[in-house]
């Protein structure tokens, strides 16, 4: 019993400027499920990639044994052939492929390079049937759901005789019955004596399969506590403790003050329910309602998953999902949001968490950028001035503080602080009623963030009605007057600014709602 | 000392397009000396003119496609069906020039909504769809012109292909005096234009070129319009095609730079979710940039049909490439936003200028669309070059950049403040 497999010491990963990863310690006894848990952007995944290769061994500090060896992986290969199999969050299959072929691929049965179809399907055949999946090994992957796609993944990480099996989200693109099933075959394989680390911040899902939990907060291990408290745990797994762990941080930034004028209710989603694009049997998210006044930063607080772009992005012009159901009012009428230019027109705006994808065109100016939304705005019969659409992006240029040589400068060359005040100064251009920012803050630096909370508390104070979409939970805490916690695609809480704390939050964002 | 190392950073930032003006000037000094002169001479330019309008008025609406991200096969198919419509028109039917000019454009209009609504509304790339309309219309042309040519057509058609603005001297002066007008007022106007605009943009705040570099750049082009000038009024004067061509090289370049329809292509094709989450209609757009397309392509049709006088049943072959090629050598991106109607008209004029060049040394078919399609593998192998150098590696035109850039982080975690590389992955949740 508590034989450790493996030891990772002082791991530190440093990118550019930043300490991803500082003194990180994990052990793994054989034969657990050992979770690690923490925040959106901890450090989670970089400790992943460090284990299994991805990143180079000589590209951070600290050892690793593996097995009571010390590992010097400079690939994925090295460490698969070693027995540490890694499943990403977004699955590596070949859609047009079967599922012996994906589960064989780049480790294909060929003696002298011709392959043996017969011994591959039957192959095939029995890591499915180890893993308790009852589909015909020719069959294309594209033609199963995504939770029995996931099983193939394990069947292939079983075909490489895995030792250590590292799942990382597994079940945060799967419904209900899917997770159960995949939690049960993790603790199936765990009696066959594999042993996996399980990166998930679905505390129940922790609570019904970790032997143990990491975990990660800031780029640094914090504890890992042990079932029964066992040897070198420290204390036992409860959600509060995890909470604890995950959020126990001080606040290191600071927030603009600001005394909020909050005023009449400017828009209202009412029963929104949205379901997956694809796979119509998940609803991403359920019944939600929700408002905004005139005056009021609402933050909208979830872990990944939880529904809030996808919320926000249905509500903008159907971007996301097709089926989507629920009212929206606007100063209690209700109106119509299914086109993007359709709720433009009515005076949403939304800026998005990928700016680089889908709020610039980045190889294009800033003066182009800032009028895109509202180009008719600058028009006389289809034709733009552009002498005042200059001027409007010189403009924005001072009060936001965009650095740049001129306003002729491509967005593309900016920093990503920079990058977001042209995209918020183009939603603020097209004159909204209502702004929806999703993640304003991602990849920015201390110093910009401040200057993005500044420009947040100026949009309210000029009666604009703000939803802020954050990981971080004290950047909600710090702007926001009142805060909707989503949780598996439910809004688990409605919490005023005077009641909320990341504990409180952190509680809600992780209650499961039937 | 330090205005020259302005200079040089301003033109290591744009290496493409001074490259792709200093490659036309390099060309034509070639062949004009491998001619022994014949490539400059008056005729012959009056030549380079007429024989490359369609070409030109082609990739005028080809680059906008390209700039929006799709591209179209089907030109040369559609200009060689309105050729045979005009035909049927003007010859079986006897419908006056004036009555079948504007009627062929509707068609071509009709043949672009068609292309267009496949494209924009159901989706099919537009590779697929003018592959099919290649097909689709050199078949109809066939049908139309039951295999045989049809001429001949009248004189006043036949002007809009060969024709020249009339000489008020009557042909008593050496040179043509309403040519010269026109050149000389069109070098004004050119010349007004650009330092207002350089003014424009100074009192706005915003980057502008090197003085140095901008008063040779438009003292060098307004010597190149005298000089053109020169040349067509020493022999026949302005051929109607060309002011046909230089109306819609204004009105298209206007049209991209300073309308909202014009920004809104570019907008498309330089980030398509962006562009939709903006509002913009990106469907209607790409419907009628396809419709342009047909329009222009129908005039091409006419143009070419004057010239030759017969509407022919493999009219039009290959104008499709030769657009395609004049777009990309002009320096539209193949990803799509970027690319200028100004770029296509010169990259056109490299690949006129190289046919004709061709032809007068006697070198054959082979021997041309071998060295046309170096040319094009070259010129935007140096844009895919250029590129990659910007992104790393050492150069001289690097110590003049803006800012390096980091290669992109891997990893999705650390919150750092990388320098934004277009088209790198936004850091994703852990």
């Amino acid at each position: 019993m508590n034989v450790p497999i493996l030891q990772m010491r002082g791991i530190t990963k440093t990118f550019p400027g930043v300490k991803a990863l500082q003194d990180v310690t994990l052990d793994v006894n054989r034969g657990e499920v050992h979770a690690i848990c923490g925040e959106n952007g901890a450090g989670k995944s970089t400790l992943m990639k460090v284990l299994s290769g991805v990143y180079a061994h000589n590209t951070f500090d600290g050892e690793i044994l593996f097995e009571n060896e010390p590992c010097a992986f400079t690939s994925i290969n090295d460490s698969e052939k070693r027995g540490i199999v890694i499943i990403h969050q977004e699955l590596a299959l070949s859609p047009y492929l079967s599922i012996a072929e994906n589960i064989f691929l780049g480790n294909e049965i060929a003696p002298r390079g011709w392959v043996d179809w017969r011994k591959t399907n039957l192959e095939a055949a029995k890591l499915l049937a180890r893993v308790g999946l009852d589909e015909n090994p020719v069959t294309p992957i594209q033609h199963i759901s995504v939770g029995k796609q996931q099983l193939v993944e394990i069947a292939k990480a079983l075909s490489k005789e895995v030792k250590l099996l590292i799942l990382d989200e597994p079940t945060a693109a799967l419904n209900d019955e899917d997770s159960n099933h995949l939690l049960d075959l993790i603790l199936h394989l765990k009696g066959q004596g594999v042993t996996s680390i399980i990166i998930s911040h679905k505390l129940n899902e922790i609570r019904k399969v970790a032997d143990a939990v990491t975990i990660i907060r800031d780029g640094k291990s914090i504890e890992t506590l042990r079932l029964g408290g066992g040897e070198g745990g420290q204390g036992q797994i409860t959600q509060e403790r995890i909470i604890r762990g995950m959020v126990g941080r001080d606040l290191d930034s600071l927030y603009p003050d600001r005394t909020p004028r909050i005023g009449e209710e400017v828009l209202r989603i009412e029963d929104w329910t949205v379901q997956h694009p694809q796979d119509h049997s998940r609803i991403v998210v359920h019944n939600a309602s929700l408002h905004v006044r005139k005056g009021e930063v609402v933050g909208l607080a979830g872990l990944m998953g939880a529904g809030r772009t996808e919320l926000a992005m249905s509500v903008f012009g159907r971007s996301y999902g097709k089926a989507v159901s629920g009212k929206v009012f606007k100063y209690g009428k209700e109106i119509d949001t299914s086109t993007v230019p359709g709720a433009i027109a009515h005076g949403i705006a939304y800026a998005t968490e990928d700016r680089k994808h889908y709020g610039l065109n980045l190889i294009e100016d800033i003066k182009r950028n800032i009028s895109m939304a509202a180009l008719p705005k600058l028009a006389k019969r289809g034709w733009v001035d552009k002498n005042r659409e200059t001027t409007v992006a010189n403009g924005y240029r001072r009060s936001m503080n965009i650095k740049a040589p001129a306003v002729s400068a491509i967005t593309g060359k900016l920093s990503g602080g920079n990058q977001q005040k042209v995209v918020l100064s183009k939603w603020m251009f097209s004159d909204p009623d209502v702004l929806i920012l999703d993640e304003p803050t991602r990849g920015i630096d201390v110093g910009a963030k401040y200057e993005i909370y500044t420009i947040i508390a100026g949009l309210a104070a000029e009666g604009k009605a703000v939803i802020v979409i954050s990981s971080e939970l004290p950047e909600l805490l710090g702007i926001c007057d009142r805060i909707y916690t989503l949780s598996a695609g439910h809004v688990t809480g409605e919490v005023p600014i005077s009641e909320a704390s990341q504990e409180t939050l952190m509680h809600y964002m992780t209650q499961e709602k039937e | 000392m330090s205005a020259l190392r302005e200079s040089l950073g301003f033109l290591a930032s744009r290496l493409r397009q001074v490259g792709i003006f200093v490659a036309l000037i390099l060309i034509v000094l070639l062949f004009q000396l491998l001619t022994d002169g014949i490539l400059l001479q008056p005729q012959n330019v009056t030549n380079l003119v007429v024989q490359n309008s369609y070409i030109l008025i082609l990739a005028i609406g080809m680059v906008m496609v390209i700039i929006a991200g799709h591209i179209d096969l089907s030109v040369g198919s559609i200009a060689g069906f309105i050729g045979a419509v005009a035909g049927v028109m003007i010859v079986h039917w006897g419908w006056p020039w004036w009555a079948a000019i504007p009627a062929c454009l509707l068609v071509g209009a009709l043949v672009g909504a068609w292309q267009g609504y496949w494209i924009a509304y159901v989706g099919i790339p537009a590779f697929i769809v003018t592959l099919a309309g290649m097909l689709i219309f050199r078949g109809l042309t066939l049908i139309t012109l039951k295999n045989q040519q049809i001429t001949p057509f009248p004189d006043e058609l036949r002007a809009l292909g060969g024709g020249f603005l009339p000489d008020i001297s009557g042909g008593t002066s050496v040179l043509e005096w309403l040519t010269v007008l026109l050149g000389v007022v069109g070098t004004a106007a050119l010349l007004f234009q650009s330092i207002k605009e350089r003014r424009v943009r100074r009192k706005f705040n915003l980057e502008n070129e090197p003085l140095a570099w901008f008063a040779t750049k438009t003292a060098f082009i307004a010597l190149l319009m005298l000089a053109i000038t020169f040349l067509l009024a020493s022999y026949r004067g302005t051929p109607i095609v060309l002011v046909v061509l230089a109306a819609l090289v204004i009105g298209y370049s206007a049209l991209m730079n300073n309308s909202i329809f014009g920004r809104h292509t570019y907008a498309i094709g330089g980030n398509l979710h962006a562009a939709q989450l903006s509002g913009i209609k990106t469907k209607a757009v790409t419907f009628r940039l396809f419709v342009n397309m047909g329009v222009l392509a129908a005039l091409a049709g006419l143009i070419f049909t004057a010239r030759l006088n017969s509407a022919q049943p493999a009219g039009g072959t290959g104008f499709e490439l030769d657009s395609i090629a004049a777009a990309f050598i002009g320096g539209a991106a193949v990803q799509g936003g970027i690319g200028t109607v100004a770029g296509a008209m010169i990259g056109g004029l490299i690949m006129g200028v190289l046919n004709n060049g061709m032809s007068i040394l006697g070198l054959g078919t082979d021997y041309q669309q071998l060295i046309k399609g170096l040319v094009l593998l070259l010129a935007v192998g140096f844009d895919i070059f250029n590129k990659n150098r910007a992104g790393g590696g050492s150069s001289i035109a690097k110590r003049f950049r803006f800012r390096t850039t980091p290669p992109a982080a891997e990893d999705a975690t650390p919150p750092a403040e990388p320098v934004a590389v277009p088209g790198d992955r936004t850091p994703s949740k852990v």
